[in-house]
């Protein structure tokens, strides 16, 4: 039996961190926060839907980007995935579940349709629905690849770590 | 040939003034028929022994500029004779009133429902006429030729 050497308890980067600090920007350090942990609800309506569930199931599967939790409560969301037509009678339909949303949150428009009525210009679809609530990333193609609604999503990560941070619910002031 | 002047025999012995015209047209028999006596043709059609007990479809056209202006078309087939049948009726724009075939097939509830929504068509004895696909105050009929291209009915504001 030889000496024991013992356990080294704490590594180089906890030794130098203890005590310290970390230099970042408030605004910085929630946006950081926020950008990974987007619960989103999936407004879904014509034949987007597939592409959208490649993309958030096993095959593609963005939670791994930390942006694709799954909720089936707008209440309880950040992110509304607005995939597929809307028509001028569902119109009010997503202007309630949008007003449903606690704030802050964010709006994907995902395909052609969504974006801007794709080939259907006529009395029944609404041109985009941007006519209806705010978006904040537009995904084009009719499908989108996969691949686009990653990148949007990336893109999506971005703006949130980017822009000025809503410290309504975060900060109460005396 | 043979099988539309059997039943071409048959209608015009039971229906007379009332068939307008038995022809072939696109591999089907069709049949021309008095707006009047729609329904009771193909109630007629529907039970045995001729036996088209399926409505498969139901729909309008809108010849604009034509006279009469609308034309009505009713597919039936039938299970047993593996065989299907197109009637037609021709509708005036000033009496759009067509007899409606709720009574003899479920299915024609909705069908006539959404002819109505799209082309206004008024289905007499419809338990329940309102629009289908529609809103309810939406203005005109959408799949006449004469409604605007362009024109937007939204149920709610749009923002921009």
């Amino acid at each position: 039996m030889g000496k024991i050497r013992p356990i080294q308890k704490y590594s180089y980067y906890q030794k130098t961190a203890h005590g310290g600090f970390i230099a970042t920007k408030l605004n910085y350090a929630i946006g950081w926060g926020r950008k990974f942990s987007i619960f989103h609800y999936p407004f879904i309506t014509a034949c987007c839907g597939m592409e959208y569930m490649s993309a958030a199931c096993a095959h593609w599967d963005f939670d791994r980007f930390g942006v694709g939790m799954t909720t089936f409560s707008p209440r309880q969301s950040d992110l509304l995935f607005v995939v597929g037509t809307i028509s001028h009678k569902e119109a009010p339909v997503l202007k309630t579940v949008y007003d449903q949303m606690v704030e802050p949150n964010w709006v994907i428009a995902c395909g052609a349709c969504a974006v801007s009525g794709g080939i259907y210009d006529n009395y029944a679809v609404v041109q985009g629905i941007d006519r209806i609530i705010p978006v904040d990333v537009y995904i084009p193609g009719c499908p989108p690849r996969p691949e686009t609604i990653l990148n949007a999503l990336l893109k999506l990560q971005d703006k949130i770590q980017k822009q000025k941070q809503d410290l309504r619910w975060n900060i109460v002031k005396e | 040939m043979e099988h539309r002047q059997r039943i071409e025999e048959q209608l015009k012995k039971q229906f007379d003034e009332k068939i307008r015209s038995v022809t072939t047209d696109l591999g089907d028999i069709v049949i021309q028929v008095q707006k009047e006596s729609v329904a009771e043709v193909l109630g007629f059609l529907k039970h045995k022994p001729q036996d088209y007990s399926m409505l498969l479809d139901l729909t309008c056209v809108d010849n604009k500029g034509k006279k009469p202006r609308f034309e009505m078309v009713y597919h039936i087939f039938s299970l047993s004779k593996n065989h299907r049948l197109r009637i037609k009726c021709r509708v005036p724009e000033q009496d759009l009133k067509v007899e409606s075939l709720c009574s003899l097939w479920k299915n024609a509830n909705w069908l006539e429902r959404e002819v109505y929504d799209m082309f206004g068509i008024q289905f007499s004895g419809h338990p329940d006429l309102r629009r289908l696909f529609m809103y309810h105050g939406f203005e005109g009929y959408p799949l006449r030729k004469d409604y605007p291209l362009r024109k937007r009915q939204p149920k709610i504001r749009l923002r921009k």
